[in-house]
């Protein structure tokens, strides 16, 4: 499910899946990628990480401290200045690359429709088949805003020539992780 | 055809920057590679089902979205007209102070003019998806439903950002679109309100699905505090999973891609960037839409789900594209819509413009018969309005066939006056007046009926009717001939009843219905007297008349009483290459031996592939008489031909054989084929104007001398 998910991604452009069998793993990997896009306190520089169950036994004072310009508190102002937004989504869909998250909490849609770069924390055990399956698992009636997302902001609107990052995102990287222990 | 139409035809035809696109885009092939896997046909019964139950039960789920909306906490205004929608929204805005809009993607706002309506009341609507703000800034409507610039090149794009940015823009595409994310961003936080449309609104929930691949409805419905929604009553489904299908299917048909890049599912408010409650209003637009959906043709109509590829597969929208058309919703579905959502009447002349070949239904997701709903169009205008006198007497005439014969004839000896009468500009198809792409069929100076008496045939007892239709008959005789002369070889006496006339197409494609019915009427009788096994044509278009359309015709127009005989004709009718195909594989007719190979292309007519569905036959029937098949590009597309299309739309005509022609000679084959003496009329003089080897051939004539 996970190599079928993967290629179905990475298969809408500018998308990278990664995969971490622990927690510690891929937090290692986004401090990496904080730093390889020189994230600091800076406007249009930030990074703003939306309320993650990842997060759940991480200090994040300690993390911010770390990296200057990572911001747990996603504001308006601090997403609009953000270069890199990081949320969790909470399924994945195998025959499209697809990523799906209640998205009722504002935070969520500014972390991830305003940065340059859209970090998509993902558990590998909530990949599932496809968008009817999906829709078994999340219903209107108990989400008010539900998101799905599939690769980069795109748009063809000029001569149909394809442009990536319109008005969200130009790059999605989606960050799956096996242990469910505090993922969930 | 009114002046400016005309005016538009031949401007848009000079403007090709939209039609390069669609023709380099290659639609056809990106879009079957997107349903891969998927059974089309099962995923648009879906959708047939679910949205046409839906228009069977509009008034009862647009009350039950209200009931689930509200429940959710948005507020939900039920708007019959335009006015009532325009008033609601400009009220909301006054009471809330509003100033500033950003808007993502609303047809149903363009189709009610509303950001000039809006602006009137000191409001500025900022468009955000890139191709409506392209247009909003060039003060244009949509040429494209789903890409709605497309016909502005990035040249002129950079022009616009020009002068609005006040700084001269790079025409570089992904430069261009830089500068508008960043024109646009502060927008959406300025904004006070934020508008969108809808792709499906739930009435199980109460929720809207918005599907975008740029992003910005998730802005325009999250930074703004107040959300307006506009959605028309067809967006209704009635249950959750009912969204499934159309959001499956939609991306594919409208761009190839598997999903878009977004789909959001709102219900109800969320909460704002400050902690307070969003304020979602949802406006359920009816304008006409309810009484489309009580008029049991056009209900159908509402199955649509805007993905415009029946736009992309129209060989005259790829030639003319958008703004032709005249409005807001273009091509095929949108000739229908503006005549119901605007006025009928004024649409008269776009109806004009659909060649019925009928591409768009063979890939409508929404599995809608478009030609059929046009036509529908132009039989009620036809009636309300009457045809103009000398059309009507032209296809009147064309019924009577000793009368038709009788002025052909005169025709024959002097043309002249009757071209100058304007009066064979009428007349169906093959006297065309034009010649720059094509030469003019040149009546035979024996008719068919005439010819057919001095055949010497072998005595029977299988017996079939030939059916020769108006181009046989009158232009290419030698057809005729060649049939007769085929089917002996597989023992079978042909006979011709001399009564026959017009097939009653000509007339059905004007809307004229009650002229259609009563040429069929005036045929039953003939084509039955002998007991005959088979009726043959050799005539793609008279085929669609005899094997489909008589029965319908009659029984609408309550000639009930010949029903049972049209259905009898239509049982025992055959295209000949169809009949052929037959014999071949019953052994009743067997290829010479040693027959020289020859190469062919053959051209699928639209009323054999499409109506009566006969494309494999020709080719195998041709394949085993010694013909090597070179398959051209897009087989299938319409020639241009149309039956009167080519006299009444010329310019069009002429520009779709030119790609046809185009087509088949880079197929290097000696021959090209097709069913129909239209096609191959269109096809055989623009060959011969164009000075090719290429020869054009009714397979009865390829097939002439090649059995024992």
């Amino acid at each position: 499910m996970f190599d079928k998910f993967k290629a179905a991604a990475e298969a809408a452009g500018n998308t990278e899946v990664q995969r971490f069998g622990a927690k510690a793993e891929a937090l290692i990997f986004i401090e990496g990628l904080l730093k390889k896009e020189e994230i600091k306190d800076t406007p249009g520089c930030y990074a703003v990480w939306a309320d993650s169950p990842f997060l759940k036994g991480i200090d994040t004072k300690e993390l911010a401290a770390k990296v200057p310009g990572l911001k747990f508190e996603v504001t308006r102002e601090l997403a609009k200045n953000a270069k890199i937004g990081i949320t969790q989504m909470e399924w994945g869909l195998a025959n499209m690359g697809t990523l799906a998250q209640d998205s009722t909490a504002v935070e969520q849609r500014l972390a991830s429709a305003l940065s340059w770069i859209h970090v998509a924390l993902l558990s590998t055990d909530k990949i599932v088949a496809d968008l009817p399956a999906l829709m078994t698992k999340m219903h209107p009636s108990t989400s008010n805003y539900i998101a799905l997302i599939t690769g980069p902001s795109k748009t063809a609107d000029i001569e149909r020539v394809l442009a990536i990052g319109v008005h969200g995102p130009e790059q999605l990287v989606i960050v799956c992780v096996d242990e469910s222990g505090g993922m969930n | 055809m009114k002046k400016e139409l005309a005016q538009s035809i031949h401007e848009a035809l000079e403007r090709q920057n939209l039609a390069g696109i669609l023709d380099r885009w290659n639609y056809p092939a990106t879009r079957a590679k997107a349903y891969e896997g998927i059974d089309f046909e099962a995923i648009r019964n879906r959708i047939a089902e679910i949205k046409g139950s839906a228009a069977d039960h509009l008034e009862e789920l647009a009350e039950k979205f209200k009931k689930s909306a509200e429940a959710r906490g948005a507020k939900v205004f039920r708007a019959n007209s335009p006015e009532a929608v325009k008033d609601y929204i400009t009220n909301l805005c006054k009471e809330k102070d509003v100033k500033k809009i950003v808007k993502s993607k609303s047809m149903a706002s363009e189709e009610i003019h509303l950001n000039k309506h809006l602006a009137k009341h000191g409001i500025q609507a900022d468009e955000t998806d890139l191709g409506e703000w392209i247009i909003q800034l060039a003060h244009q409507t949509p040429s494209h439903m789903v890409m709605p610039a497309l016909h502005l090149t990035k040249e002129e794009v950079a022009d616009l950002f020009s002068k609005e940015t006040h700084q001269q823009q790079s025409t570089d595409i992904q430069q261009l679109v830089k500068v508008a994310r960043k024109e646009l961003r502060g927008k959406y936080f300025d904004a006070d309100m934020g508008m969108s449309g809808a792709n499906i609104a739930i009435a199980e929930t109460g929720t809207l699905v918005i599907c975008t691949n740029e992003g910005n409805a998730r802005l325009v419905t999250t930074l703004p505090k107040i959300h307006v929604a506009l959605v028309g009553l067809e967006k209704l489904v009635a249950n959750y999973a009912d969204a499934e299908p159309i959001i499956t299917a939609l991306p594919k048909s409208a761009t190839s891609q598997l999903i878009t890049s977004y789909v959001s599912f709102i219900t109800g408010p969320s909460p704002n960037t400050d902690g307070s409650l969003k304020e979602l209003h949802i406006v359920l637009m009816d304008n006409k839409r309810t009484a489309m959906a009580k008029d049991p043709q056009f209900k159908e109509a509402l199955q649509c789900i805007r993905c415009a590829s029946c736009l992309n597969v129209c060989p005259v929208y790829r030639l003319v594209t958008g703004h032709v058309f005249g409005h807001i919703y273009t091509g095929g579905i949108g000739t229908i819509l503006t005549a119901w959502f605007n006025e009928m009447e004024t649409t008269g002349d776009i109806q004009g413009l659909c060649i019925g070949c009928g591409k768009c239904k063979e890939i409508c997701p929404g599995k809608i018969d478009i030609p059929a709903l046009i036509l529908e169009l132009r039989r009620r205008v036809a009636s309300k309005e009457g045809l103009p006198f000398i059309y009507k007497t032209a296809l009147s005439v064309i019924n009577n066939r000793k009368l038709f014969q009788a002025m052909l004839r005169a025709a024959f000896i002097a043309q002249k006056p009757f071209v100058k009468e304007g009066f064979i500009r009428h007349l169906p198809m093959f006297l065309s007046n034009l010649s720059e792409y094509r030469s003019l069929p040149t009546i035979a100076p024996v008719p068919f009926r005439d010819v057919f008496k001095k055949i010497k045939q072998p005595q029977s007892k299988t017996k079939a009717s030939f059916f020769a239709g108006c181009a046989i008959e009158f232009v290419n005789p030698g057809i005729g001939a060649a049939i007769v002369k085929v089917l002996n070889k597989a023992g079978i006496e042909v006979v011709f009843p001399e009564d026959q006339s017009c097939c009653g197409i000509p007339h059905w494609g004007s809307g004229s219905f009650d002229m259609a019915a009563a040429a069929a009427a005036h045929n039953i009788k003939p084509l039955l007297a002998d007991d005959v096994e088979y009726v043959v044509v050799g005539c793609a278009t008279c085929a669609t008349a005899l094997k489909k359309e008589w029965p319908h015709l009659l029984k609408d127009q309550n000639m009930d009483s010949l029903v049972p005989g049209a259905k009898k004709v239509a049982a025992k009718t055959v295209m000949f290459s169809e009949l052929v195909n037959k014999l071949i594989e019953e052994k009743k007719l067997t290829p010479k031996d040693g027959l020289k190979l020859q190469t062919l292309t053959y051209h699928d007519s639209c009323h054999a592939k499409r109506h009566v569905g006969i494309d494999k036959e020709p080719r195998a029937a041709l394949a085993a008489a010694g013909y090597e098949l070179k398959e051209m590009f897009e087989c299938d597309t319409c020639c241009g031909m149309g039956g009167s299309y080519t006299v009444k739309q010329p310019e069009i005509s002429m520009q779709m054989l030119k790609r046809k022609l185009k087509n088949i000679e880079d197929t290097g084959a000696e021959y090209v084929s097709a069913e129909c003496p239209g096609c191959l009329i269109q096809l055989g003089g623009g060959l011969d104007k164009s000075g090719s080897k290429i020869k054009a051939k009714h397979p009865a004539e390829l097939m002439e001398d090649k059995f024992k």
